[in-house]
């Protein structure tokens, strides 16, 4: 029994999923770092 | 990702260069299984995505109850950040379980004690974070939620031994009795386990940054 596609599409999945939530993070935290640091600044 | 400081990107590397390793393990260095066959590598993180999300749940729960004993926001922002981590690793656990069923038992979900009780833990903890989401008054809200956190807690030792109190379709527990896993597959699984904890210990530091962020925004704005 092989039917690999299942084990091809668990992966994609889960990496795909981490992938997209980290980069959310990341891009948040930068976003939110560059606000505050500009309403620091005035 | 200029501004995100050295710890962040020393815990980025270090997840990084981790799950490598558990990705060798689980295609080359593990053995295939006799009776599954290469599906069955599913389970090197469909085990370690159930075991996050376990440990982010009780993560909740401890904030949860620190919060509602001190007040602090700290802990009520660490209890946030946890829960939603949480949510989207039981999120990983519902959609390998199923890719991995459909070609053993050759149905994607069964109504079982295992599958049904993780359902509930999800749906648990989405209410948990709508709770969040949608009450008007945010310290009553972070009241609210501490307290879902506690009581939705109790559901983790129910999916636990779900599959020891009643009988299912779902493989017996790996760790605590039975299994009987090869030596090979059982470092594979602990390199997935120990990968996937970093990444928690990863992305809660920068869930915890955002709402510090968030909060010190709503500081600025209240006092200007």
């Amino acid at each position: 029994m092989q039917k690999l596609q299942f084990l091809f599409a668990a992966y994609s999945l889960i990496w795909f999923a981490l992938f997209l939530f980290l980069l959310r993070l990341a891009r948040k935290v930068t976003r939110l770092e560059q606000l505050v640091r500009r309403i620091e600044e005035k | 990702m200029k501004s995100i400081k050295p710890l962040y990107l020393l815990l980025v590397v270090l997840t990084f260069l981790l799950i490598e390793g558990a990705l060798y393990l689980a295609f080359l260095y593990a053995p295939t299984e006799r009776t599954m066959g290469d599906v069955q590598r599913i389970f090197y993180f469909h085990v370690p995505s159930a075991w996050v999300a376990f440990l982010a749940f009780f993560v909740t729960c401890i904030a949860s109850i620190a919060f509602l004993r001190t007040g602090k926001a700290t802990w009520d922002r660490l209890a946030a950040g946890s829960a939603e981590i949480g949510v989207l690793f039981v999120t990983l656990v519902l959609v390998t379980g199923p890719l991995w069923a459909k070609p053993v038992w050759n149905v994607y979900w069964s109504w079982d004690a295992r599958l049904t009780t993780s359902l509930i833990l999800w749906l648990i903890y989405i209410a948990y974070l709508m709770v969040r989401h949608y009450t008007a008054d945010p310290e009553r809200g972070a009241r609210f939620a501490a307290v879902f956190g506690i009581i939705g807690f109790l559901d983790v030792p129910i999916v636990y031994m779900s599959i020891r109190w009643w009988r299912t379709l779902h493989p017996a527990p790996v760790m605590g009795g039975g299994g009987g896993l090869a030596p090979e597959m059982f470092r594979t699984l602990m390199a997935g386990i120990l990968a996937f904890t970093v990444l928690y210990i990863t992305l809660l530091v920068l869930s915890y940054r955002i709402s510090t962020l968030q909060q010190k925004l709503q500081a600025i704005k209240h006092s200007s």
